[in-house]
């Protein structure tokens, strides 16, 4: 019988490679779920992780990698800070839509007036309005001790109630013909937020989740805040010994997170999307959850793992034109790369070892345990 | 406006029924927790229940049959994360939110062909006489079968722990897990049938609104109900008979923020559906603010990974 043993201290080079595993396994399964669905198990893996890349479209879908993996990296380089605290927002996708909701009341009150500073403008609202949406449950969770988890998902709820709202009351377009929607901001010279270098998908939302994640590697391996955000993760009593207060950093982590959520959410509306409409959401607040898992928590992890999950958006939307293959299938399929990661997880914190055979390590991880 | 048009008898029969899935999910929850686990993923698990009750009441012409296959659908997919958290000890949260995602994509993948299809009906329960009663009658004794499955599960529920000598021990593996390992329970074992429990019921649960409440397979049914489910078990300090009350008051306010929708009430729309949430957060803050009293019901090892060191 196989049994675990406590590793005195994470196995980094398991940290490092579980990732990688759990990738694999999940094409693995995943293959077998597209066979189950009538499917070319090795051609379907191919249009998702190759095609979007290397394939005949190429240089149509290649920018698009950075359009979808821009607010991705951006939610979850944000979240990570908390989850690392053990802070848990998971309402990203909610102050992603107030973010957006804010950035653009503020650009569309100024219609049609032309100006530079429009932009810049409607980006600092953006990142306040998404700030504000995360401090909501960050003020009750300080204040009256509310569980944060409950509190950020059911303003995510509001918050798509709210989008409605403003799609067919406040802020939808008066010549639009009645059609809900606000007028076209990536249209509008003041507010666009458009491609920096043609046929990148750059625009300043990537810039901003570049300077994000810079920003959060020198936070957490330079900055006595990264050192707190750790500690209280790690060991939260020795956090508290040094002098970490509870509830700053829970309201500090909240606020990045909501911040950086609004600021995703601000960029989109003035590109990509072009425009609020009931369908604004379209869930990179919770995929950025898988996406801060899958980086580790570190922001050049999460560089990656947001790429990564970018690319299946990609692949999964030609699969789906191209092969047939429901969309739904890579939401499942996302959801299955996160189990597969946390289930190997535990070769990071444990060491297999087999009944009987003499356990090593035992002195040394004693110590370690009692101290936790 | 018309609110002459809301009937009150009508509002509290269909708070009963709008209670019902809910109600299912929080209190299979409540025993999860009560063994000491939090379970995030009681909105993947409850979808996952509404396409598995759906496809099997289609499959078999019966609702009720339909209603066995949403538990076997949701405890299945609840093992998934107990094998996870219990043996590859992995966070609760994190894998609790992951069966969440999971169990979304895998039931809007598995409702694809149900789309537009019509559910078999559900058979009413009416107990003769009782019904006949004027107001209370429609109010409490004509309902489907599950209705009152719910509330023989509340009783059931609070027998066990309260009563039982397995339901003490259960709650002793979830307020200290070395010491009742010490004293020789399988906690383990203990904390897998809990999950699977729960996870039976949050099936129920998301079968009842796809089979009774709403009747069809629509994408994302639950619409969050399965995290209103958690927020009631706190709201219920981890105690059965309080759940009920919970589960009552969020059945009542979806059903009447239903009734002033049709009843034209000049509010917005999106206000009045934002409302059911709204209300959670306010409830949520009103428990916990009581001088920590919800922190000091919650079990004292809920959440916290379990490593039985020989």
């Amino acid at each position: 019988m196989i049994i675990l043993e406590k590793r005195p201290n994470p196995s980094r080079a398991w940290a490092l490679a579980t990732p990688v595993l759990a990738v694999l396994a999940t094409m693995i399964v995943g293959g077998l779920l597209f066979a189950m669905l009538g499917k070319d198990p090795v051609l379907t893996i191919r249009t998702i992780f190759w095609d979007p890349l290397f394939g005949p479209f190429g240089s149509y879908t290649r920018p698009q990698l950075l359009i979808k993996a821009g607010p991705l990296i951006l939610i979850a380089t944000g979240l990570s800070f908390g989850f690392r605290a053990g802070i848990w927002n998971i309402g990203a996708e909610g102050q992603y839509i107030l973010g957006a909701l804010t950035g653009a009341a503020a650009g569309l009150a100024l219609y049609p007036s032309e100006s530079r500073l429009i932009f810049p403008l409607m980006v600092a609202a953006g990142a306040l309005g998404g700030m504000a949406w995360a401090l909501i449950p960050a003020l009750l969770k300080v204040r009256f001790g509310t569980n944060e988890i409950l509190v950020s998902l059911m303003l995510v709820y509001v918050a798509t109630n709210l989008l409605a709202y403003a799609a067919l009351g406040p802020l939808q377009n008066p010549e639009g013909m009645g059609f809900p929607g606000s007028r076209n901001l990536s249209q509008w010279p003041s507010s666009a937020n458009l491609e920096l270098l043609t046929g990148t998908g750059l625009h300043w939302g990537v810039v901003a989740a570049g300077v994000a994640v810079v920003g959060a590697y020198v936070l957490l391996a330079r900055h006595a805040f990264g050192f707190a955000v750790r500690l209280a993760g790690q060991a939260p009593r020795a956090a508290a010994f040094a002098g970490v207060s509870p509830s700053r950093l829970v309201l500090a982590c909240m606020a990045i997170s909501g911040g950086l959520a609004g600021l995703a959410g601000v960029f989109e509306v003035t590109g990509p999307a072009g425009q609020i409409g009931i369908d604004f959401g379209v869930g990179y607040g919770f995929t950025a959850i898988i996406v801060a898992f899958l980086g580790r928590l570190h922001p050049l992890g999460i560089l990656l793992a947001g790429l990564l999950m970018a690319l299946t958006y990609i692949g999964g939307e030609m699969a789906q034109t191209q092969l047939g293959l429901p969309g739904a299938a890579v939401q499942l399929f996302q959801g299955m790369l996160l189990f597969f990661l946390l289930a190997m997880d535990v070769l990071t914190q444990f060491r297999l070892r087999w009944k009987g055979a003499s356990p090593v390590i035992v002195a040394t991880a004693k110590p370690v345990e009692g101290a936790r | 406006m018309d609110l002459t048009s809301i009937s009150p008898v009508l509002l509290l029969a269909s708070l009963m029924v709008a209670a019902t899935p809910i109600l299912l999910a929080a209190l299979g929850e409540l025993v999860v927790e009560r063994a000491g686990v939090l379970n995030l993923g009681v909105e993947g698990m409850m979808i996952t229940g509404a396409i598995a009750g759906f496809a099997t009441a289609v499959a078999t012409g019966s609702a009720l049959l339909g209603f066995v296959g949403a538990a076997a659908g949701g405890a299945a997919l609840s093992l998934l994360f107990a094998v996870l958290v219990l043996w590859l000890r992995s966070n609760q949260v994190a894998t609790g939110l992951a069966l969440t995602l999971f169990g979304l994509g895998l039931a809007s993948l598995a409702g694809q062909p149900y789309n537009g299809v019509r559910a078999p009906p559900m058979p009413e329960l009416d107990i003769p006489l009782l019904s006949g009663i004027p107001v209370l009658g429609p109010i409490l004794f004509r309902h489907d079968p599950v209705v009152y499955l719910a509330l023989a599960l509340v009783g059931g529920v609070w027998w066990f722990l309260h009563r039982a000598r397995a339901g003490l021990v259960l709650r002793a593996v979830g307020e200290n897990h070395d010491a009742a390992h010490a004293l020789g329970y399988k906690v383990l074992r203990l904390r897998l049938l809990a999950i699977a429990f729960g996870g039976a019921c949050a099936g129920l649960g998301g079968a009842y609104l796809s089979l009774v409440r709403v009747p069809q397979w629509t994408e994302g049914i639950t619409a969050g109900a399965g995290w209103i489910a958690l927020a009631i078990v706190v709201f219920a300090s981890w105690r059965p008979l309080r759940l009920l009350l919970g589960a009552w008051l969020f059945g009542g306010i979806s059903v009447l923020q239903l009734n002033l929708q049709a009843a034209n009430a000049p509010i917005p729309v999106e206000v009045l559906s934002m409302t059911p949430y709204l209300v959670t957060i306010l409830v949520l803050v009103l428990i916990s603010s009581g001088r920590g009293r919800a922190r000091l019901a919650a079990p004292g090892s809920l959440g916290q990974p379990f490593h039985a060191s020989r």
